[in-house]
């Protein structure tokens, strides 16, 4: 297996989430460009990372304009094929934005930018990235203003029963309520995956987290369970 | 009194860099949209306003433009009543 | 050639009479308006520090590490070891933010970033340096909120962490807010500084980044002139910026870096293109020939003298190698950047700028630049008649309080001590994933500098109003906060940049104020081996009521040489000693307490002794070495009671202050005065004997971390989160 990070222009967390991956995962990482057409000898088996940033400086609308890069098209190719995709914080808008994953994320509803450490609890029993996460919870930071997971009751309705919610915040007991919600999103939602179970959206940062001399490697259990599986 | 509606138009001063409008319009151009041109971003905001006349109406939304609604440094606003 | 101009334009453009004359005199004519204009900001205060260099070459600037000297190069460079440099500055953009908060903010990011990387290195800390007036007043709620969401707006979006700052709320500042950027940058071995410099005849000249538009055309004059109710009217002189096309231009500036196939490079700030092609020709001692027509412009009709003093942001001008130019050109456009030759360089120093093949303007090269022709100004100044108020404070009039622990409760609440939490997160502090701050907090912010074991410790730091009642001291006590929170993380200061806030140096007392900051200044930095890198001056911040307190904001970084031996300023377990090192003095001048609370307008600054400061820093700095203290805090606003609270807050744990009142102190100087020179240790059991032998009579045992009760001198003070909470919401009451 290996991974894949695409950078658009204002991608910030490209270098972050290479490292994580290269030096703190030991993982095979290929840079790849948002004009590239194609990905290089990707197969079913390997996953492609959209990173955290401000691809496009946000503007119009997060993610939008990137999810029409040339390398958006390879990329929904993989998905459709059973390729994974994880996109983490821009990375997350840009898949809702391009329609491999459901709904939308809206401005917080503090209307600010928020950057913290949370906590989050594992839903997902099946998905792969959740799957082998052995602590209930997890301490993973977050860095948005527009994180705030909107979607209609049927979408809800269908990521409960399908078991598609990755996770959700909560605090550092694993317990969920309006006061560890960082931004309003609904039902506490903080990453989805698709029907499928290979592409996967979270805002939280897991390569922030992934480095002893940063003090939290909570981050390498969302990794380890993503190669794992 | 009647009900009034304020369509109030907030656009980015045009001698000032719209960095937002850049993009998207630099977005368009590799989408292929070649004629199109001069994008610039801007806020539309509508509000219901009581008021005894539409000319009182527009008074009040010119009011709460100056006030809070535009911000004079960045930019310029028009505001049609129906 | 444009007509002459006359002694009233030169005048209107902000050039005094004897300026225009000397102009007149460099050039052998009277010069046209085009000329003149390019005079009027390159040798404005903000440009040509005309009333400031006399002083500032008095600071010491020379050191063992020093890779480029303050005044060489857009920024400091300092050697870290093993090949890596040090790259940092601080700047203020006050004005700016006056009028517009938001993008005077963003836009002061934007260009103190763009100092650092314009040299080759790549940012990865941002830190700001804030003052606002009384935190319960509308205007600077508003001001606040624009400032920090412009803050964030550019340096999330640019994504390089903010990692640590300053904030202090006084009502001199109400109508004149400070806004203080500083960049911390590195470049890794193998990877050359960039120079901004040009020569070789025949190179081509090339503008890179954002189109030229008539944004802040004099705002470099602008910067120069007081705030007055007239300068909404001057409103266009905003400018908006990009942080997306900065990125880009980064990443573009980063590439280029790796190559050889340019001779220099720099940002353009104030006064764009005139300043950036005078500076790098002046320091290649050669010229340039600038056809001012192929400048991409974003607006229609633009003068000459328009796009030359035009600060339209995200700019860069590089001179190529000849042949080289495909290369370069493609590099940029692979980040969707414009890159246009716009001149060339030429043997003959002088500036000969064209607009469709007419001679605009001609100028020698040195004649505009710092060091070159322009003026130097020696201003007079005079003791400020309010020192004999500060002289008369008298301890003995203020009646010690009886119920300490309310007293205690206001202070921790006070806007300059309580959490600064609602400004600092909103700004992204671990974008890079090397801020080790996040999960360990230490007195200054520790980066780690990934592919090695260094951490570069960065703290910016200046107590305005200990500088307003002594300049000298306050400046030395400025420098001395800083090294003491490098120390208390573990780091030793290796040098400092400036960012110099006073009022009109035309005002004798304001000018005493800075002549003496700086003499302040520049022993402490002796003292602490910490040369000055560069900076920036800021004169002309005043409102109405008069002058701002005299702020010189010094930004300093130090290196951590293994980034596990950071120490971090939390208590960390139940039944940990904890201990004051310093010396415990009867003085609560100058304090918050006194200040805020007393409401006494003027004192002296507290007790301060730099030769005791260095040598308890030093001591710090040898305990954490031999790993016999569990965390270290220094002493600074709201005394000896605020360190050790915000000690075990941070750690989650509480506090029992056991020591009484020592001998000829009063209590609350003993809890809230803020006497300089000390740190508040915690030690566990094991390490208590070596600890104690180590420190000696430097070391005063305060009392024990618990649980979570706070008591003091025998009270029961509560719980540590009610205390907390109250810290934490303090300043976000105002603003939600």
């Amino acid at each position: 297996m290996k991974f894949g990070v695409v950078i658009f222009p204002g991608s910030n967390c490209d270098r972050d989430m290479i490292d994580a991956l290269r030096n703190d995962m030991q993982q095979e990482v290929v840079e790849l460009w948002h004009k590239d057409s194609s990905l290089p000898n990707f197969s079913k088996e390997d996953c492609v990372v959209l990173p955290g940033g401000f691809s496009y400086g946000d503007y119009l609308r997060c993610g939008a304009i990137a999810s029409q890069s040339p390398i958006m098209q390879a990329i929904k190719e993989h998905a459709n094929n059973g390729g994974k995709v994880l996109g983490v914080c821009n990375g997350f808008q840009i898949l809702c934005e391009s329609g491999l994953l459901p709904g939308a994320l809206l401005m917080n509803d503090t209307q600010k930018f928020e950057c913290k450490n949370v906590f989050l609890k594992k839903q997902s029993s099946t998905a792969p990235i959740t799957k082998t996460i052995k602590d209930a919870v997890l301490q993973i930071p977050i860095a948005h203003g527009e994180g705030r997971y909107q979607a209609d009751d049927a979408i809800i309705a269908q990521l409960k029963a399908n078991d598609q919610i990755l996770f959700t915040y909560c605090d550092a007991d694993g317990s969920v309520s309006n006061v560890t919600n960082p931004n309003g999103t609904i039902d506490y939602i903080a990453g989805i995956c698709n029907a499928g179970k290979n592409v996967f959206g979270m805002m939280p940062h897991p390569e922030r987290a992934t480095n002893a001399i940063l003090g939290n490697i909570d981050g390498t259990q969302i990794f380890e369970s993503l190669i794992l599986n | 009194m009647s009900l009034y509606t304020a369509h109030i138009n907030v656009m980015p001063l045009t001698e000032l860099l719209d960095p937002q409008g850049k993009a998207v319009n630099d977005s368009l151009h590799k989408l292929g949209f070649q004629a199109i041109q001069g994008i610039r971003i801007g806020k539309h905001i509508t509000l219901q306003i009581e008021a005894a006349s539409a000319e009182e109406a527009k008074q009040v939304a010119e009011d709460a433009c100056k006030k809070l609604l535009y911000n004079a440094v960045m930019e310029q606003y028009e505001i049609v009543i129906s | 050639m444009q007509a002459p101009a006359t002694l009233e334009q030169a005048i209107k453009l902000g050039l005094r009479e004897e300026e225009f004359q000397e102009i007149t005199k460099i050039l052998g004519r009277t010069p046209n308006f085009t000329e003149t204009a390019v005079y009027s900001v390159m040798w404005s205060e903000h440009c040509s520090y005309k009333n400031s260099i006399t002083y500032l070459k008095k600071l010491p600037k020379d050191g063992s590490k020093i890779l480029a000297k303050a005044g060489e190069e857009n920024a400091g460079l300092v050697d870290i070891g093993d090949g890596w440099a040090c790259s940092f500055k601080i700047e203020s953009h006050n004005h700016p933010s006056a009028i517009e908060p938001f993008q005077g903010a963003a836009t002061g990011v934007g260009g103190i970033h763009r100092d650092i990387f314009t040299m080759g290195a790549r940012p990865i800390a941002a830190l700001n340096s804030l003052r606002f007036g009384n935190l319960a007043d509308a205007k600077t709620q508003h001001l606040l909120k624009g400032v920090v969401k412009g803050i964030g707006h550019y340096g999330n979006c640019f994504g390089v962490p903010t990692v640590a700052g300053e904030i202090y709320f006084e009502d001199c500042y109400t109508t004149n807010p400070l806004v203080n950027a500083m960049s911390v940058g590195v470049i890794p071995p193998g990877t050359k500084m960039i120079s901004a410099t040009s020569y070789g005849a025949g190179n081509p000249v090339f503008i890179v980044g954002s189109d030229t538009g008539k944004d802040g055309i004099g705002g470099a004059s602008f910067a120069s002139a007081d705030i007055t109710a007239d300068s909404a009217e001057q409103l266009p002189a905003v400018q908006v910026g990009d942080p997306f096309q900065e990125k880009k231009l980064l990443e573009a500036c980063m590439e280029l870096a790796k190559t050889d196939s340019f001779i220099g490079m720099q940002d353009m700030g104030a006064a764009g293109i005139a300043c950036s092609t005078s500076e790098m020709s002046a320091k290649g001692e050669h010229g340039m020939i600038i056809h001012l027509d192929k400048v991409p412009t974003r607006q229609k009709n633009m003068k000459a003298w328009e796009m030359l003093l035009s600060e339209s942001q995200e700019r860069m001008l590089v001179t190529v190698k000849k042949g080289r130019e495909q290369e370069v050109i493609d590099m940029f456009e692979k980040w969707d950047i414009h890159c246009q030759q716009i001149g060339e360089v030429t043997t003959e120093p002088r500036l000969k700028y064209y607009m469709h093949d007419e001679l605009m303007a001609d100028i020698p090269a040195e004649s505009l630049v710092l060091g070159g022709g322009a003026p130097i100004y020696q201003r007079e100044y005079s003791e400020p008649s309010y020192f004999a108020d500060v002289a008369k404070f008298d301890i003995h009039t203020i009646a010690e309080p009886t119920d300490l622990k309310a007293v205690a409760t206001d202070l921790i609440q006070l806007p300059n001590i309580a959490s600064k939490r609602w400004i600092y997160n909103q700004y992204d502090s671990m974008v890079g994933a090397a801020n080790t701050n996040t999960n360990a907090p230490s007195d200054a912010a520790v980066v780690w500098v990934k592919g090695t074991t260094k951490g570069i410790g960065s703290t910016v730091d200046c107590n305005g109003r200990y500088v307003h009642a002594n300049p000298k001291i306050g400046a030395m006590i400025a420098v001395s906060e800083c090294a003491r929170n490098l120390a208390c993380s573990g780091a030793k200061g290796m040098a400092i940049t400036n960012c110099l806030n006073f009022g009109n140096p035309y005002n004798p007392e304001v000018y005493y104020q800075f002549v003496y900051a700086l003499e302040g200044m520049g022993e402490a930095c002796l003292q602490f081996d910490t040369p000055v890198t560069g900076g920036n001056v800021s004169f002309y911040n005043q409102g109405p009521d008069g002058a701002v307190y005299p702020t010189p904001t010094i930004g300093m970084i130090g290196l951590v040489n293994d980034i596990n031996n950071k120490m971090t300023m939390h208590f960390k377990n139940v039944g940990d000693t904890i201990y004051v090192l310093g010396k415990q003095v009867n003085d609560i001048a100058c304090s918050e307490y006194l200040h805020k609370l007393c409401k006494v307008e003027l004192s002296p600054t507290p007790y301060f002794n730099l030769q005791e400061e260095h040598a308890i820093q030093q001591l710090v700095l040898q305990l954490i070495d031999k790993k016999l203290i569990a965390s270290a805090h220094d002493c600074a606003e709201g005394g000896l009671f605020v360190a050790a609270m915000e000690s075990a807050m941070a750690g989650n744990l509480g506090l029992d202050i056991q020591a009484t009142t020592p001998n000829g102190l009063r209590t609350d100087a003993y809890l809230f005065g803020e006497a300089q020179g000390r740190i508040v240790v915690s030690v566990s059991e094991e390490n208590k004997t070596a600890f104690e032998n180590a420190c000696g009579a430097n070391a005063t045992k305060l009392g024990v971390v618990t649980s979570n009760g706070i008591q003091v001198i025998g009270q029961d003070w509560g719980s540590m989160h009610d205390w907390k909470m109250k810290y934490d919401e303090a300043i976000e009451k105002y603003l939600n």
